[in-house]
């Protein structure tokens, strides 16, 4: 009789989850890949937008593309606009998803590997025993107890794998942005460009965003830090709409929460990894989360098959996890956490001359790293403020 | 006085969980759990929720 009913049990069926059942499954080992929602990829909570290295970790699939990116326009508080673009026309550096699709898609890779499914099932409780793990699951209001070696918890910004686990990852208000989207129909917009709207006016301690849908529909959404702001999410947004596109129609409302904490000290325990948002992977400087969510789910997957290999599902053993997050995009997290520190403290005019000392400038390939390099050149001050970060 | 959660307004988007630091709320699929007993009434959650959703009444 086996020991266990599954080697390992991911919690969540995002991307950084189903790319670590389908990476624990290629291995050979017996997963279990549980989803709250009774459907997966819904509801969305993410603007959906991805750098063009998605291709690295995915073949791209056409079903899951709403637009390509090849030009980002950053608008500060006076409505200068500052253009980033590809070095060729035609060459895309990101995506916009259709997280719906692509969610569904990534569990499918994981199913395909040989995982078990199963939707509408919540973890309700953790414990240990014997070295291995007792996960408590409520399955379409059905509950049973079913033991694994390891548990993955890719269970999102509200992580209760996390909080079992005794990995204390609260986010304090400046650690956090509080987020609302509309997806919009009549609008007008660039075809294949990104806008940010930046400084306190639009978004205290964020930024809001238009990311297009195809060419007849975009998402426009508001991310702002609790601590920065009088009023919501919801009241910012609602007036930038009105100022901005009183004729757009609103099709969807999505709502979110995103990490902007920075590396966190780590993301185990005895036989638990965090992958993606519960591990408060996202970029704390443009809040993207699905890139670093499937790389951390790879290495959370190859490195539960080496502590099941090795018989050893410590903490001990899984810091290895750490060591691989941290050396993959851990450190980045770390500079743009620092930079973004920077960023929203910058009153709106500092960025209203920032940008005109960018005017005429071309800047090529749209990173937010590069443009910050640039505001730098053109700002030595900044470039004292910052030397820590570009020095490390 | 204690915390409530408008539910026509709550987007069950989990924000208001994860700057909890006395574990006083939860998510269950798409509806929001308070526990009066360890809520500090502390404002966290309610400064940070996207919709307003959430208010301390008397």
């Amino acid at each position: 009789m086996k020991d266990v009913d599954y080697d390992v049990i991911v919690v969540g069926a995002g991307p950084a989850g189903s790319i670590s059942a389908k990476t624990c499954a290629e291995k050979g080992l017996d997963v279990l890949l549980i989803e709250k929602r009774q459907e997966i990829g819904v509801p969305v909570r993410c603007a959906e937008g991805v750098g063009k290295e998605i291709e690295m970790l995915v073949k791209i699939d056409k079903r899951f593309i709403s637009a390509e990116i090849e030009k980002a326009k950053i608008i500060t508080p006076n409505n200068a606009t500052i253009e980033l673009s590809a070095d060729k026309a035609g060459n895309e550096v990101g995506y916009v998803l259709e997280r719906k699709i692509f969610d569904r898609y990534l569990a499918k890779l994981a199913s395909k590997a040989g995982a078990e499914v199963r939707v509408k099932t919540s973890a309700i409780g953790l414990e240990r025993e014997n070295g291995c793990v007792k996960l408590k699951i409520r399955s379409i209001g059905e509950v049973e107890e079913v033991k694994a070696r390891i548990v993955i918890g890719a269970d999102g910004i509200e992580s209760k794998v996390a909080k079992w686990a005794g990995i204390d990852t609260t986010l304090k208000l400046d650690e956090i942005e509080s987020c609302v989207q509309y997806l919009m129909t009549n609008i007008e917009f660039e075809e294949n460009t990104t806008y940010f709207w930046i400084g306190k006016k639009f978004a205290p301690g964020g930024y809001i965003w238009l990311f297009p849908k195809g060419e007849d529909a975009a998402n426009v959404g508001i991310g702002i830090m609790p601590k920065m702001s009088e009023k919501s999410a919801k009241i910012l947004l609602d007036k930038f709409v009105r100022e901005n596109f009183p004729d757009g129609n609103i099709t969807e409302i999505v709502i979110g929460g995103v990490p902007v904490k920075g590396a966190i000290e780590t993301a185990v325990a005895d036989n638990v990894m965090l992958a993606g948002d519960s591990a408060r992977h996202a970029d704390p400087l443009t809040g993207g989360g699905i890139i670093n969510g499937m790389r951390a789910g790879y290495l959370a997957g190859i490195t539960a098959y080496e502590a099941i290999e090795a018989g050893d599902y410590s903490a001990s053993f899984l810091r290895k996890y750490d060591e691989r997050w941290k050396n993959d995009f851990g450190k980045t997290l770390e500079r743009n956490k620092k930079i973004q520190e920077k960023l929203i403290k910058m009153d709106d005019e500092t960025l209203n001359k920032l940008a005109r000392s960018l005017e005429g400038k071309r800047i090529g390939e749209i990173s937010v790293r590069k443009l910050v390099i640039e505001l730098i050149k053109n700002h030595p001050k900044l470039l004292w403020d910052l030397k820590d970060i570009l020095l490390s | 006085m204690k915390l409530v959660v408008n539910r026509y307004k709550c987007g069950y988007c989990g924000a208001c969980v994860a700057v909890c630091k006395f574990d006083a709320n939860e998510l269950i699929e798409t509806y929001l759990e308070i526990y009066d007993d360890k809520c500090t009434l502390c404002m966290a959650c309610v400064k940070t929720c996207p919709m307003n959703a959430l208010e301390v009444i008397d």
